[in-house]
């Protein structure tokens, strides 16, 4: 089954930050296929996808790490330089920073990496800890602090120029859940302040929390993007379901119907294409009261399981 | 941000993290240690005045003409000799005239009553023996180690941020160039500087010494020499340690992965410290850039280099490090975001996987 999609699926949804048709191979290996996907200004867009679906290489070619074989990543129609890409913000997948050095001195040093002038990083740096809440320990070495306040460091790393585009592989990973709200918070506060945020985990019900737009990839190719409540809708089943007061069993004779689950009151059924829901729920009335009647809106997981099939 | 002021970015931080470290204070102050030990010691040792006890006055006149003799004008023979044996003098002259000592034969007070026969010189440039043998040793040595010390905290540091993995943070936000550069020019600053305060040390504890006058005008040249071909000799394979830190991801592979680079430090060393003595080989090795930095400033010390080759030497040297930069540069790029265990200086090569 071959759900590639190309630009023109999803025409709507014009990013500030555009993954245009990205390619790359490993030697003989196709890790992305003409990649294709926008991040919107001021959203946060999640990026899901299994181990080894080329998540980290699209993130790499985002910030110029990686080269891409063919395609280009564009800002505001424009595509990426050294220059532009200073402005970014990124964390790696896999977390570091130099263990010997304090919190602060790595902090400023990595904002003057990206530009800042030796003032302007010594100030950003101080407010910045103190907002993460690392004031006080901002003159230790990071192998001082514990896990989660070397996470938190970590985030100021990536934030210390005020980045116009942040990029983060896996930031929930390994975060005890006082990080992971933290995390979601700062997150937040970028993508208000119109950045546009991209980043990648395997907590799909994270992610189906926190982000309004969504990006699958699988095997290299990109297998649905856009607007979350729209993938929702544009992948929702005619799948409905039935509580009553009695055993719904009568629905399995009913037409047009077929029954996916019964437990006594509670059915979850699956409609012919042209069949009336309402006549399924009119029938239900004639029998006895009702409970609750709806359509089944899909999960991400199901969502996610479903496109990577 | 240019390139160019991200590597300053990058060196500062270099700098500022080795001025804390303490194998750098260490080394430092070892050498120079070192340094005042080869020109103070020996002056030390074979200074200090003989002193001679004599009873004659006509023989004490003749004594006292010696400079490094000092004389002591005794009542008697006995008094002399009783002398000696207190061991408030070194050696007593007495009728006869007979020379008495404890146990080491006084030389320079037989030497001040003997007569020589007049001597010349035909090559009045050659140098005394402990210096001829203990200046290419030395120049051997502060090479060898400045350079193997700064070279593998090229290696650590750049295996370090591997190893660490805030490798990537940094490839994201600076050129690789700009990285490479900046950790070359500070270890080169920083292992220039060691030297140089060396060189000074040197010069000025010779000075102070009172080293002979001839040995100066030879060993500042030399030194400043030196100096010239230890800046080049050692960017000459900066970037090969930078490379070779790459190749590692973990520290405990530093070692297997640096050892092309080890040997090309170490076997010239060897090379001069047993070939000093011979002059072709010498010659050979100082045009052979990586034993040119030691053999070269040796042979221009011995007096056996004409004004042109150390010229020649350096020009050689200077086309080999900027062939060695591309190298290194080339290697460190392809494989500084390889992760997973070693790579292979061919897979590296090969690669060029940044923007």
């Amino acid at each position: 089954m071959s759900r590639t999609h190309s630009r023109a699926d999803f025409p709507s949804v014009e990013g500030m930050l555009n993954v245009e048709s990205v390619s790359r191979s490993f030697g003989d290996r196709a890790v992305l296929r003409d990649v294709t996907f926008p991040v919107g200004s001021g959203k946060l867009t999640g990026f899901v996808g299994a181990n080894g679906a080329g998540k980290t290489t699209t993130m790499r070619i985002i910030l110029g790490v990686l080269a891409a074989d063919s395609g280009e990543v564009t800002l505001e129609g424009r595509p990426l330089t050294r220059e532009i890409r200073q402005r970014f913000g990124y964390m790696p997948e896999e977390r570091g920073l130099y263990p010997k050095m304090t919190v602060h001195d790595q902090v400023v040093y990595l904002g003057r990496l990206h530009g800042l002038s030796s003032s302007a990083a010594e100030d950003r740096t101080t407010k910045l800890l103190e907002r993460l809440g690392l004031g006080e320990r901002a003159g230790e070495k990071l192998e001082k602090l514990s896990l989660g306040n070397q996470q938190r460091a970590q985030v100021a790393a990536a934030l210390v120029h005020d980045p116009e585009v942040l990029v983060l592989d896996e930031p929930f990973s390994g975060l005890d859940p006082i990080a992971v709200e933290t995390m979601v918070d700062v997150l937040r506060d970028r993508a208000s302040s119109g950045v546009p945020v991209l980043f990648s985990s395997h907590q799909l019900e994270l992610v189906e929390r926190l982000c309004d737009d969504l990006v699958i990839i699988a095997d290299g190719s990109i297998r649905a993007a856009g607007d979350r409540n729209a993938l929702r809708a544009q992948h929702a089943l005619p799948r409905y379901q039935l509580v009553v007061d009695t055993d719904a069993g009568w629905l399995r004779d009913q037409p047009g119907v077929t029954l996916l689950d019964l437990e006594g009151p509670r059915a979850v059924f699956d409609l012919d294409p042209g069949s009336d829901d309402q006549k399924v729920l009119l029938a239900a009335l004639e029998r006895g009261p009702v409970r609750s009647f709806g359509p089944v809106v899909p999960s991400l997981t199901e969502i996610f399981r479903e496109v990577v099939r | 941000m240019s390139t160019y002021a991200a590597a300053k970015v990058v060196a500062a931080r270099e700098i500022r993290v080795k001025l804390r470290d303490k194998t750098f204070i260490f080394s430092t102050v070892f050498f120079l240690l070192f340094a005042i030990a080869v020109t103070v010691l020996p002056v030390l040792f074979s200074g200090g005045a003989t002193t001679v006890a004599v009873a004659d006055q006509a023989t004490a006149t003749r004594l006292q003409q010696q400079e490094d003799l000092e004389v002591r004008v005794v009542a008697s023979d006995a008094a002399a000799e009783q002398l000696v044996r207190d061991g408030d003098v070194d050696a007593a002259v007495v009728s006869g005239p007979e020379v008495i000592a404890m146990s080491d034969r006084p030389g320079d007070v037989v030497n001040a009553l003997s007569t020589q026969p007049p001597v010349r010189l035909l090559d009045v440039d050659a140098v005394d023996p402990f210096l001829a043998y203990i200046v290419p040793f030395a120049l051997a040595f502060v090479f060898f180690f400045t350079s193997f010390l700064f070279g593998l905290q090229i290696a650590q540091s750049v295996t370090e941020e591997k190893q660490t993995r805030i490798v990537e943070i940094l490839v994201a936000s600076v050129p690789t160039r700009a990285l490479l550069a900046g950790k070359v020019a500070a270890l080169t600053l920083l292992a220039f500087a060691q030297v140089a305060l060396i060189a000074i040390v040197t010069l000025i504890g010779a000075r102070l010494a009172g080293l002979d006058r001839g040995v100066l005008h030879l060993l500042q040249p030399t030194i400043g020499w030196f100096v010239a071909f230890f800046l080049i000799g050692f960017v000459m394979l900066a970037a090969l340690w930078a490379g070779v830190g790459a190749l590692a991801s973990r520290p405990e592979d530093l070692n297997s992965s640096s050892q092309p680079v080890q040997m090309a430090v170490m076997l010239p060393f060897f090379a001069v410290i047993f070939f000093g003595e011979n002059d072709l080989a010498m010659r050979v090795f100082s045009y052979i850039p990586f034993s040119a930095p030691t053999a070269m400033p040796t042979r221009i010390f011995n007096g056996d280099a004409a004004l042109w080759e150390p010229f020649v030497s350096l020009g050689i040297m200077a086309v080999t490090a900027a062939a060695l930069l591309a190298v290194g540069a080339r290697v460190y790029e392809g494989s500084l975001l390889r992760t997973n265990g070693k790579t292979s200086w061919a897979t590296a090569w090969r690669s060029r996987t940044t923007v």
